[in-house]
């Protein structure tokens, strides 16, 4: 099964088709569809509980649904693993952010995928190139401006919540290829921090990656979002854009206190055709 | 439509902004509030976790020269690097496991279970002496193996699957040796080579062993191997928090499964210094050494926790409680306060640890 692929920019780059996930006799997602288009920021929101972290966990390998499809690029593809979602150019960012506090940032931001010292000292001796790693999570961290950090080798938990938040932010943005998901990117963020991942979002959509953002702050999805993504109960129930409703509105879907009647279809439209319609 | 305006909420953001901005300027006062000096003694133990070790080690290494005369002498010196070298070859591969937020309470049985059948294949069997020691190499890294695959496969606690292994080998050893020592002399050379008369080297006017030479070795390359391989990294991180290693993409199982291999042949060698140094192979001896090697790890600064310490603290623990030992049996002790002290030392250990992994941000 694959999408209505009429023009390049109408193929999905991440889609998901009938996803079941049942953990005992909780039914985390229920028959879920989700369609990520190239260059937007699809922001999935829904109450605690509805499935969101599951879907997305769905997406970056972490959680195998019991049923349904997964298609990066119009391609069938089977996530067994993190690190295949990762081959596959997905990186994500957890809610619980998945950093080794022990660990130093360099070798968080590099973790399971580090940086071998060139020639002979890299292949036979396998040895690792600390000082370029520490490098590049210094420019990585600064490009973000999230470099309150002086010393790459600090360990992480001897930073702040914001700080470990930014580290786990700058990982996916210095090795997403194909697509961002963000959960609650923003949770334990400042006000000054949260503007700068906003930014980012915004900038990393620019430079032609989309990304996938849940957020309980509506008014951080409603600011970044193209199309905002509603779950409820384990499924979609309706795609809105900033324009066509208002916050309130949204939370009303959300929380099922207006039904709504999209079609599947309508939901899967991007926001080019909707906005047409 | 009940929404808020577009103006409105501008507004309301400016404001926040306001006075998040505020609330931030009282963050970075408290960021520079002076610290105390217990709490930079904190960060710095925090930061550099060999030098509560080594301190001590320091400490006692006066201490014991003042109550001695004979405790610096380099004969001295050289009977404790000989007396710590089988448990602190061991220690290596315990470290390892303790860095996974595991443990290994086998050490001594597979250690006993491999020299004697390295004694056994040479003396009974006529096995060459290098053939020998691969056959036994190959089979400590079996039984770490064993080890790994249980923890991973079962999902069983280390404790538990150790604990169980412990027996199992130890029954293992006195089935394969019938309960019966081997004389070293009726062994191939090669396995009683690392000590003795023949296996020692006079290093400025200092007895030592080619065991202790090859333990010393050991720790040199599995310092480089943790500090600058990603094997290495990726086993404080299983250690510190398995769930994220899982989602950066690491193969957690695969990162324990080798782990325990390694530890086996680790011990494996460990048997081969243990053959050497006693000049026999005994099933009775080196069964004190799985709890040896725990205390070795647990004063040498690593976590028993996970994912924190260090190989290099591991050796200076090995030594603290050889030098502890030792000296206390020249200043004329009764050797039962040696075990006391050793105690001691291990609950100390454990509750600086505890206080220095509460550093703070």
């Amino acid at each position: 099964m694959t999408a209505p692929a009429t023009t390049n920019d109408l193929q999905p780059v991440l889609q998901a088709r009938g996803l079941v996930k049942n953990y005992g006799r909780v039914v985390a997602l229920d028959h879920a569809n989700l369609e990520l288009y190239p260059g937007e920021v699809l922001g999935v929101i829904g109450d605690n509980g509805a499935g969101k972290s599951t879907l997305i966990k769905c997406f970056s390998g972490a959680v195998i649904p019991d049923q349904g499809e997964i298609f990066i690029g119009g391609e069938p593809f089977d996530l067994h693993s993190p690190s295949d979602s990762m081959d596959a150019g997905i990186e994500t960012v957890y809610q619980t952010l998945a950093v080794c506090p022990a660990l130093d940032i360099g070798t968080n931001l590099y973790l399971g995928r580090e940086k071998r010292k060139p020639g002979i000292l890299g292949s036979v001796f396998r040895m690792l190139d600390l000082g370029g790693m520490r490098e590049d999570a210094r420019k990585e961290m600064s490009d973000l401006g999230l470099l309150t950090i002086q010393d790459m080798s600090q360990a992480v938990e001897t930073l702040s919540g914001g700080q470990r938040q930014g580290v786990a932010v700058a990982r996916a943005a210095a090795f997403g290829q194909r697509v961002i998901i963000m959960d609650e990117p923003t949770a334990a963020l400042g006000v000054k921090e949260s503007r700068k991942v906003l930014q980012l979002i915004k900038d990393v959509r620019d430079r032609g990656i989309p990304v996938i953002l849940i957020s309980h702050n509506m008014p951080h999805v409603f600011e970044v979002a193209d199309r905002i993504h509603i779950h409820r109960l384990g499924r979609r129930v309706a795609v809105v854009t900033p324009q066509s409703h208002s916050m309130s509105e949204a939370v009303a879907i959300m929380t099922g206190a207006t039904e709504s009647s999209m079609t599947d279809e309508e939901m899967a439209q991007p926001a080019s055709v909707m906005a047409a319609a | 439509m009940s929404g808020p305006q577009p103006e409105h909420r501008g507004q309301d953001h400016a404001a926040a902004e306001a006075t998040a901005g505020a609330v931030a300027g009282e963050i970075v006062e408290q960021e520079r509030r002076e610290l105390t000096p217990m709490q930079r003694a904190q960060r710095v133990l925090h930061k550099y976790q060999a030098l509560a070790p080594l301190l001590f080690l320091g400490f006692l290494l006066v201490i014991f020269t003042l109550m001695s005369d004979r405790f610096l002498q380099p004969f001295n010196m050289s009977l404790i690097i000989q007396q710590v070298t089988v448990v602190g070859t061991l220690a290596i591969g315990q470290t390892i496991i303790i860095l996974t937020a595991g443990i290994d309470l086998s050490v001594g049985a597979i250690t006993v279970l491999v020299s004697i059948i390295m004694a056994k294949m040479s003396d009974g069997l006529g096995v060459p002496g290098i053939g020998a020691l691969l056959i036994g190499f190959t089979v400590g890294t079996s039984c770490g193996l064993l080890n790994g695959l249980l923890v991973t496969r079962l999902r069983l606690p280390p404790f538990i699957v150790t604990l169980g292994t412990l027996s199992i080998f130890f029954a293992l050893n006195l089935y394969v040796s019938a309960s019966t020592t081997v004389r070293g002399r009726d062994m191939d050379s090669l396995l009683t080579a690392t000590a003795g008369k023949e296996g020692t080297l006079k290093i400025f006017e200092t007895p030592i062993p080619l065991a202790s030479l090859g333990m010393l070795l050991m720790y040199v390359v599995m310092t480089y191997v943790l500090k600058y391989t990603a094997w290495g990294r990726h086993i404080y991180a299983t250690g510190d928090d398995p769930e994220a290693s899982r989602l950066t993409g690491i193969n957690v199982n695969r990162v324990l499964v080798s782990v325990y291999a390694v530890a086996g042949l680790i011990y494996g060698i460990g048997a081969w210094f243990l053959i050497g140094r006693v000049g026999a192979a005994s099933p009775q001896v080196g069964l004190s050494y799985n709890l040896d090697t725990i205390t070795a790890v647990v004063i040498g600064g690593t976590s028993l926790f996970g994912g924190r310490g260090m190989v290099f603290g591991t050796l200076l623990g090995a030594i603290i409680v050889g030098m502890a030992r030792n000296g206390l049996s020249l200043a004329q002790f009764d050797p039962l306060w040696q075990d006391f002290t050793v105690g001691v030392l291990v609950i100390a250990a454990v509750t600086l640890d505890q206080w220095i992994r509460r550093v703070s941000a």
